[in-house]
């Protein structure tokens, strides 16, 4: 659409979103280049809440340093807590109980859950409707309460340690869980009814933020950003961890690569976690909720890469070990960074009340991307 | 494709080519002055689309960049490391063959100083333009906001 994309020319307008800005659901600061009302260039600028992470890993022992990445992505503070554990693991070579295993599936999916449903709303409320953000957090209240009962915590768990969970499910859990089933069973058909079929919506949403599959490979996104432009991509199905060799579920893919695939695929994936979760929830073994580890974990020389899927995307852990107590290096690779680089890819040509959605779309958390 | 037959695959391509033993994926060993054609090799002929992950370490003596590379179509994977000299770490940039090398290398730049060459936009990406020094470096000291414990 535009050929000289990204060079500016006398009349253009450079606008600042941000770094508070509703849309930009935290400090995300945008510079964004317009002529008239479309978009000819966006640029991101990152670092509002960079704590240098890695950094302050290399300082905290294997124990430590996962509880410090509950606070990168915070909607899927299990899940990362899960990749660490699962790295920690593998320098270790510790297999965990299948108890342990199974614990920690159900909490991700949950997790998923919440941070889809989060997502819904705050997807909903950018496109101006206010209504939905009420209903997603009425439903994730419920999972954010079961999470407090078996995890003492609902945003930060620093549940999963080296070694399987750090203590046992509440006896309430699978009631509580098997009401939640039944509950969101008939509200996520509701949800479709209340905006997926909504003809204003969808107005706003398809032919919107097109990224190809080529693209999206090519900017390494993951996820269900990645998932919309055709490209398989869930660890979950590529590379199993845990039980998922062991469940029924479809890895979400759509074909259009615009605003309202990529909400397509998520809403898909709300079902299929709901499934996964149904599966898990009767079957949970009996025995053991963590192996046994020493006090003081020490990992060999060398280095350890594990990877989850995250509601975001793919989440990498790599560990650099010299054989002490702390890691030498820690490299997080993190969704939403990677995701976001496309962001400018997406918006160029767009309308800039188009940008709203498309950033929406990217379910972007920024504590993630900026580490 | 098996870490075997990929191994076999690369030595034919660069014949010059070491490897890291006792690895979970095959792991490169590179001059930092080839990595371009490398890069190229991969991408072109061996398949590599997706680059996942890219990491500087900084060894005290030396830093070293490592790339991981994922095939989208074949799904084997591979890791490519670079030495780069640590008082002037400079290595061919990336972001034209896989895009979101752009970011990760300003990620680099920032945190380790390690300069892309041909990098179409190379400014320091989370600190403020005017930061001093690399904070991810194994020397660095800020005597206003770090804690050590």
């Amino acid at each position: 659409m535009f050929e000289e994309v990204g060079t500016t020319t006398e009349g253009d307008l450079m606008i600042n979103v941000g770094p508070q800005h509703p849309s930009t659901h935290g400090v995300l600061h945008l510079v964004i280049t317009l002529r008239g009302e479309t978009i000819i260039k966006v640029e991101p600028h990152l670092g509002y809440i960079h704590r240098s992470i890695e950094k302050m890993c290399e300082s905290l022992s294997y124990r430590q340093f996962i509880y410090v990445t509950s606070r990168m992505d915070y909607l899927s503070s299990h899940i990362n807590n899960h990749g660490c554990a699962l790295c920690v693991e593998k320098g270790l070579q510790i297999e965990i109980p299948e108890r342990a295993k199974v614990i920690r599936v159900l909490m991700d999916e949950l997790t998923r859950l919440a941070s889809h449903q989060l997502w819904w709303g705050a997807m909903a409320m950018d496109v101006g409707a206010l209504t939905p953000f009420f209903h997603a957090f009425r439903e994730r209240e419920t999972i954010n309460e079961i999470m407090e009962e078996t995890c003492g915590a609902r945003l930060t768990m620093n549940y999963m340690v080296p070694g399987g969970v750090m203590y046992d499910l509440h006896p309430n859990f699978q009631k509580r869980v098997k009401d939640f089933i039944t509950l969101f069973k008939s509200k996520i058909d509701e949800y479709d009814e209340m905006v997926t079929g909504n003809v204003i919506f969808q107005n706003r949403m398809k032919d919107v933020g097109f990224i190809s599959k080529e693209d999206a490979i090519s900017y390494g996104c993951t996820g269900p950003t990645a998932r919309a432009s055709d490209v398989s991509c869930d660890i979950r199905k590529l590379f199993p961890y845990e039980v998922y060799d062991k469940l029924d579920f479809h890895e979400i893919t759509a074909t259009d690569g615009d605003c309202f695939a990529r909400y397509m695929v998520r809403v898909q994936e709300m079902r299929q976690s709901l499934s996964i979760v149904e599966q898990l929830i009767d079957i949970i073994p009996e025995g053991d909720f963590q192996a046994k580890t020493k006090a003081v974990l020490k990992l060999p020389k060398g280095e350890f890469y594990s990877r989850v899927e995250t509601a975001r995307g793919e989440f990498g852990v790599y560990i650099i070990s010299e054989g002490g107590t702390t890691p030498y290096r820690i490299k997080f690779r993190s969704p939403g960074f990677s995701n976001l680089s496309a962001l400018d890819h997406m918006a160029r040509g767009h309308k800039i009340g188009d940008l709203v959605a498309i950033m929406g779309t990217l379910d972007l958390v920024i504590p993630d991307i900026d580490r | 494709m098996t870490n075997d037959e990929l191994k076999i695959k690369i030595s034919e391509s660069f014949p010059s080519s070491t490897f890291e033993e006792g690895t979970e994926w095959i792991t490169m060993l590179i001059d930092s002055t080839t990595w371009k054609d490398v890069a190229l090799e991969l991408s072109n002929s061996l398949l590599f689309d997706f680059l996942f992950c890219v990491t500087c370490v900084d060894w005290k003596t030396h830093l070293t960049m490592v790339y991981h590379l994922r095939s989208t179509t074949q799904k084997h994977i591979v890791v490519v490391k670079a030495k780069l000299d640590r008082e002037n770490p400079r290595i061919a940039t990336v972001s034209d063959i896989w895009r979101t090398a752009e970011f990760h290398e300003r990620e680099a730049y920032d945190l380790f100083g390690v300069q892309f060459i041909g990098h179409p936009d190379l400014r320091r990406l989370f600190l403020t333009d005017d930061y001093e020094g690399f904070p991810l470096r194994k020397d660095f000291e800020d005597p206003v906001n770090m804690i050590k414990l």
